[in-house]
């Protein structure tokens, strides 16, 4: 699904430069759902936009569901980003004068469908989160639970191989956190590949495997029994 | 790129950009929009006044001159200054035979009379003429006809009246055609009417007779008052009139550097000096309403760009979606022509109510100020033209700025 090899990434920092990445080897198969933890300035951000194709990477080879990721256009990035890739983000980045339905629709509108199509296709994924009745209310008359699962029906609507979630319950309370959470596992158990950038043990322990990175390097890398968010909820 | 202008989801995306902060849509649009006032107002003044001078001039042969004797300051071939120069029937000829470029040759005879008919009277201004007149000088008869040819080979007393004269000789509604006035004691019938229409360009002249009449009651000889020299509409009046007066100084033995012996009135010059100023100001109209629309397109390009620093992080969300850097800079350049366009259409709307309320005001009756304050179509067409590319052009701008921030910078953006 995605691997990583030997990947470096550094940031010019006035004349010296700061090595935030140094030689990642990552390797995630498909239906895997990740936790990459790690305190603050660890690279785990840098790692999640490189793969996300919203930044590059120095020296390293990154292979995307057998696409090598490299020397990407603008262009080219933008298509991949919309076929591959979903993206949750913490602050949500919902986009606030559109309805929720028009915030699920606008990655099909980049991929060229016709209204029509956009509208069902967007509805059915508002009623995979559970708020079809919500479709017309823009994002301001939401809870930010209900923000972050619009914005997660926005991720799914262009049908990725691969979710990435950048703290995606770091702006809600852990209620709301792990109602999320038991959304995504559900995600998960129905075969989509998500990467969760994290910095909270419990959100980690939801994920079936944990990688911590610290100063630019993994440190550790191991499996783990998943806890069910259901549990909690 | 076609199909792309056709869509609902296109315009949805501009209505939802430019509503979602009104004021300043609305600010935005009223450069442009004061522009293209200003351009179409006062281009259709400028065209309202050059109509109206055109009507004032319409009856008369604008490339003309008039050439009157007067009296030499300069001694030559024996003769002492001070002689009065008089022109006569032969000149006219000369002239018509040696310059070159004239239409016309138009010779006048005129005096002072008083004119008779039975208890009314009046002095007026008599003029002996020749039926070309009508031809340099259109009149507009309002009942019979001009003096023609035959009137003059036969010494006809008869005479053309102006309505002025003909309200002073005659009763309201009383038939004037066959009457008869006295001039001098000499009983005229009178064959036609006229107006004098708005202006009274050169001397004023009120009763036109016959000129062989006039020579005859007035003891004229060959003498004429002043000649009417008209040139061809291609020819340059003032080279025609230098040319005239030399012909003329040479005949009567006038120093060829005396510039007194001889007066006249250029009006071909005049109406050149006219019809530069409204070139000038037509110019000027194009110049300011232009200038004022490239200001109004100036502001609508600084607003975009600040609209587009606004929405940074919501340009990079797009583009984590997939949006490319194409399909941003499109939707930015269709926002900026679609503000511009609408803008300078309500514009073109408000200066076309504009030129209808100075219509209504200076527009009206014979005497207008203006005339037909209008512009063409095609001004129109071309201002829209001019819009449009000055705003495609100002839209690149914030366009390009909008995609030159890479996306992760633009999601960072708080």
């Amino acid at each position: 699904m995605l691997k990583i090899n030997q990947l470096h990434k550094s940031y010019p920092i006035g004349d010296s430069s700061l090595h935030v990445l140094k030689g990642i080897d990552l390797e995630v198969n498909s239906g895997e759902m990740v936790a990459i933890m790690g305190s603050s300035g660890s690279g785990k951000s840098t790692l999640l936009n490189i793969i996300g194709m919203l930044d590059e990477a120095d020296s390293g080879d990154y292979i995307l569901d057998g696409v090598p990721i490299k020397n990407l256009t603008e262009k080219k990035a933008a298509v991949y980003r919309n076929k591959f890739l979903g993206f949750i983000f913490q602050s949500f980045n919902l986009i606030n004068y559109k309805n929720a339905l028009e915030n699920v629709a606008l990655p099909l509108y980049y991929q060229g469908l016709n209204r029509k199509e956009r509208q069902e296709k967007a509805k059915f994924h508002l009623q995979k989160v559970g708020l079809l009745e919500w479709a017309h209310h823009l994002p301001s008359e939401l809870s930010g639970g209900q923000k972050q699962r619009i914005a997660i029906a926005r991720a799914l609507a262009a049908d990725p191989k691969l979710l990435l979630a950048d703290e995606p319950t770091g702006a809600l309370d852990t209620k709301t956190s792990y109602e999320i959470m038991e959304f995504l596992q559900q995600l998960n158990d129905e075969g989509k590949t998500i990467l969760i950038v994290t910095h909270e043990e419990d959100i980690a322990e939801m994920c079936k495997r944990v990688v911590r990175l610290r100063d630019g390097i993994i440190e550790e890398d191991k499996k783990v029994n998943q806890v069910r968010a259901s549990q909690y909820v | 790129m076609i199909k792309f202008l056709f869509e609902r989801d296109t315009w949805q995306e501009v209505y939802d950009s430019l509503t979602k902060n009104k004021l300043r849509s609305i600010l935005t649009m009223v450069g442009v929009w004061w522009g293209i006032l200003l351009l179409i107002g006062l281009l259709g003044a400028a065209r309202g006044i050059e109509n109206s001078f055109n009507r004032l001039f319409g009856d008369f042969a604008t490339n003309s001159v008039f050439v009157i004797g007067g009296t030499t300051s300069m001694p030559f071939k024996g003769f002492q200054e001070g002689k009065r120069v008089r022109l006569t029937l032969s000149d006219t000829k000369k002239i018509e035979e040696n310059v070159e470029g004239i239409e016309f040759v138009v010779p006048r005879n005129m005096n002072q009379s008083l004119v008779v008919r039975n208890f009314l009277s009046g002095t007026f201004s008599i003029a002996g003429d020749f039926p070309l007149l009508d031809k340099v000088q259109k009149k507009k008869l309002l009942n019979g006809r001009f003096i023609n040819q035959t009137d003059i080979d036969e010494n006809r007393k008869v005479t053309v009246i102006s309505e002025d004269i003909y309200k002073q000789l005659f009763e309201k509604d009383e038939e004037a055609i066959g009457e008869l006035v006295k001039i001098n004691n000499i009983n005229f019938k009178v064959i036609g009417v006229f107006d004098v229409g708005n202006v009274n360009m050169g001397p004023s002249d009120d009763m036109h007779i016959p000129f062989s009449t006039f020579q005859q009651i007035y003891n004229q000889g060959e003498n004429i008052g002043w000649m009417m020299i008209t040139g061809k509409p291609e020819s340059d009046i003032v080279q025609i009139e230098k040319d005239a007066q030399l012909l003329i100084k040479n005949l009567h033995s006038i120093h060829p550097d005396d510039n007194r012996a001889l007066r006249g009135f250029n009006l071909g010059k005049e109406f050149a000096k006219i019809t530069g100023f409204l070139t000038g100001m037509q110019f000027l109209t194009w110049f300011v309403g232009i200038a004022t629309l490239i200001a109004g397109v100036f502001a609508i390009g600084n607003i975009l760009l600040i609209a587009v620093k606004e929405r940074t992080k919501e340009i990079g969300v797009r583009r984590a979606l997939g949006a490319t850097p194409f399909e941003i800079k499109r939707q930015i350049v269709v926002e900026a022509v679609f503000i511009t366009l609408v803008a300078g259409l309500m514009g073109i709307i408000s200066g076309g109510w504009i030129l209808i309320l100075l219509d209504t005001a200076f527009g009206q009756g014979d005497d207008a100020t203006l005339v037909n304050a209008s512009v063409s179509i095609g001004v129109v067409f071309f201002a829209l033209l001019i819009l449009v590319t000055l705003g495609t052009l100002i839209g690149l701008i914030p366009a390009f700025k909008a995609t030159s921030i890479k996306p992760i910078e633009a999601l960072r953006e708080e």
